[in-house]
């Protein structure tokens, strides 16, 4: 399932291109927005932080302004955890900081020095998968795939969120255990959209894995 | 994005006392509304102090009987709490009924009360508005322009935007009180009722806190017990703002309290209303919505509101 070594050097070459391009428009509009009057930054504008990621700390010094997503992204090559919108609303950026499932695009990643972020590299790999990603291959739960990694992170805690009696929208009630039913699995998956439509199939994956360890 | 310098205070009184000293600073909690606006530079702080350090994230019973919800408690903690699901469950219900799993996990307490309009034209920086931009005109206002989402009550020929919170509007028909700490170093309380500001000819000024005010705590009274409910009415079954929203305490003498969310600048809520609840829904509001602006393409939510209420008090 890896993609052969000269896709992912071309794939990099590129990408180092347009950050590098997006960076020269951005900072040439920065200062010539930022008038003398404007407040300015009182303290460094970098900060260097420890990322747990996948159980392994990695230091990194970013921009403050820098997103948990492209932190993993383009300075921990952590390319899994895809960006969608960047605005918190499609979900593709779901990971999980200290085993709760966050959008990564909303939070910074100097908010996060020293938590432990799990991506979907760490969840499972091609020749061994976690039950979710098994259960999305089996079910068919995906198909251009660029959803998917958002989707398993997100699977996997619907279904804590529910054994741990956290109330959904849809949840009767709410002083009583929660059912595992398809109207709460899609009423908490509503946060991970997915383009090519595989609603259907990834609910089955999802309803599989909570059978199989129920 | 425009550069901030970062600062991440052990305690409130360093945060108030930094927030005061530092021209341009904000406090972030989750991030989830400070950073979605700060990427569309329509917030651009110089210097950004992250109060995720503070503590402040316990929720402790009071005296009387209420609870004392610190403000970093997110809405995920807030929504699944013991004591609330089973004494405020109109707050739970609220919240479950805003945003999505993800963002509630990241969402806080004070964070969700100060979180700005969804206007499109606030968010559109090619757009006049009048908040993001005082005296630039309401692009809202402008012939042909899209209002469906927008307010119909409380709002001014300056501004016709609503706040989006869903949980507000239950804080507020739990008569919530907001705790902070001013500039200066003193606490203070403020009713959830008086924080937010309405429009008038200066809607850039939305809440009652000072510049660099902080929220330590959000306090409830004790419960008031009674058939509560929130229902929230929009345009897909899940996550989306709403059109309109109601929140009901409804007590088995038929008396209670509504407020609405999705109509106005604040959750709407009016004492005289409350009294007309024995009397049906369409007594109700036209006591609630008396004095509505609507534009012609979100006149509808006038009868929506009445029909969501009369809906709510048929099961409750
Ligand atoms: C895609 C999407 C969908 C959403 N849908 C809904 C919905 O349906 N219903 C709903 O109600 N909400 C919805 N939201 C909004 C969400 O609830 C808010 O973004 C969230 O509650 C804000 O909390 P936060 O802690 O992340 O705030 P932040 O973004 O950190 O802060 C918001 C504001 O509050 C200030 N602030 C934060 N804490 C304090 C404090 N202690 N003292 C003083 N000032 C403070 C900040 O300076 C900032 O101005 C949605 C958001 C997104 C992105
Ligand atoms: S309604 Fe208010 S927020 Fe929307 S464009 Fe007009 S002034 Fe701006
Ligand atoms: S990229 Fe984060 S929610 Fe879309
Ligand atoms: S599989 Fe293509 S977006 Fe979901």
């Amino acid at each position: 399932m890896s993609p052969p070594i000269g896709f992912t050097l071309r794939r990099r070459t590129l990408l180092a291109g347009t950050a590098a391009a997006a960076l020269t428009h951005s900072m040439t509009r920065d200062a010539s927005a930022q008038t003398a009057e404007a407040p300015q930054p009182v303290g460094p504008q970098t900060s260097t932080v420890t990322l747990v990621v996948n159980g392994t700390p990695r230091e990194i010094t970013v921009d403050n302004r820098v997103s948990l997503l492209d932190a993993l992204r383009e300075h921990l090559k952590l390319t899994g955890t895809k960006k969608g919108c960047d605005h918190g609303q499609c979900g593709a950026c779901t990971c999980t900081v200290n085993g709760e499932r966050i959008n990564a695009c909303l939070s910074l990643a100097v908010m996060h020095d020293g938590d432990e972020i799990e991506t979907i590299e760490g969840i499972g790999q091609p020749d061994n998968m976690d039950p979710m990603q098994a259960a999305f291959v089996e079910q068919d739960g995906f198909q251009c795939g660029y959803c998917t990694p958002g989707q398993i992170q997100s699977a996997r805690k619907v279904i804590e969120e529910i054994r741990a009696g956290i109330p959904s929208h849809v949840t009767g009630d709410l002083t009583a255990e929660i059912a595992m039913t398809d109207a709460e699995i899609r009423e908490r998956m509503s946060g991970n959209i997915c383009r090519c439509g595989a609603y259907a199939n990834i609910l089955s994956a999802i309803t599989q894995v909570a059978e199989e360890n129920a | 994005m425009r550069a901030f310098s970062y600062e991440k205070p052990a305690n409130p009184s360093e945060a108030v006392a930094r927030a005061a000293e530092v021209e341009g600073a904000k406090f972030l909690a989750g991030g989830t509304n400070l950073l979605d606006l700060m990427k569309h530079e329509i917030e651009a702080p110089a210097h950004v102090i992250d109060v995720n350090g503070l503590g402040l994230d316990e929720v402790t019973e009071t005296e009387d009987g209420g609870l004392r919800i610190g403000t970093l408690v997110t809405n995920t903690a807030l929504s699944a709490h013991p004591r609330i699901r089973r004494d405020y469950p109109v707050l739970t219900r609220a919240i479950a009924a805003g945003a999505t799993g993800q963002l509630r996990n990241k969402a806080t307490t004070g964070g969700n009360l100060l979180q700005r309009t969804r206007c499109p034209y606030f968010f559109d920086t090619n757009m006049p508005c009048n908040k993001r931009s005082p005296g630039s005109g309401c692009g809202a206002l402008t012939e042909g322009a899209f209002s469906r989402q927008l307010g119909v009550i409380g709002t001014s020929s300056s501004c016709i935007a609503t706040h989006p919170s869903d949980m507000a509007v239950a804080m507020r028909v739990l008569d919530a009180i907001v705790e902070t700490v001013t500039p200066s170093g003193m606490t203070r309380e403020i009713a959830v009722e008086d924080l937010h500001l309405l429009p008038g000819d200066t809607p850039e000024r939305e809440t009652a806190l000072m510049p660099g005010e902080l929220i330590t705590h959000v306090r409830l009274p004790a419960p008031v017990g009674g058939t509560q409910a929130y229902h929230k009415v929009r345009d897909r079954a899940s996550y989306a703002f709403a059109l309109v929203s109601v929140a009901l305490v409804r007590q088995a003498d038929g008396t209670g309290r509504v407020a609405l969310g999705g109509v106005a600048p604040k959750p709407w809520r009016r004492a005289d209303a409350d009294a007309q609840l024995p009397n049906g829904a369409a007594a109700v509001m036209s006591v609630l919505l008396d004095g509505a602006t609507p534009t012609e393409e979100n006149a509808f939510k006038l009868t929506l509101a009445e029909r969501t209420l009369a809906a709510m008090l048929k099961e409750a």
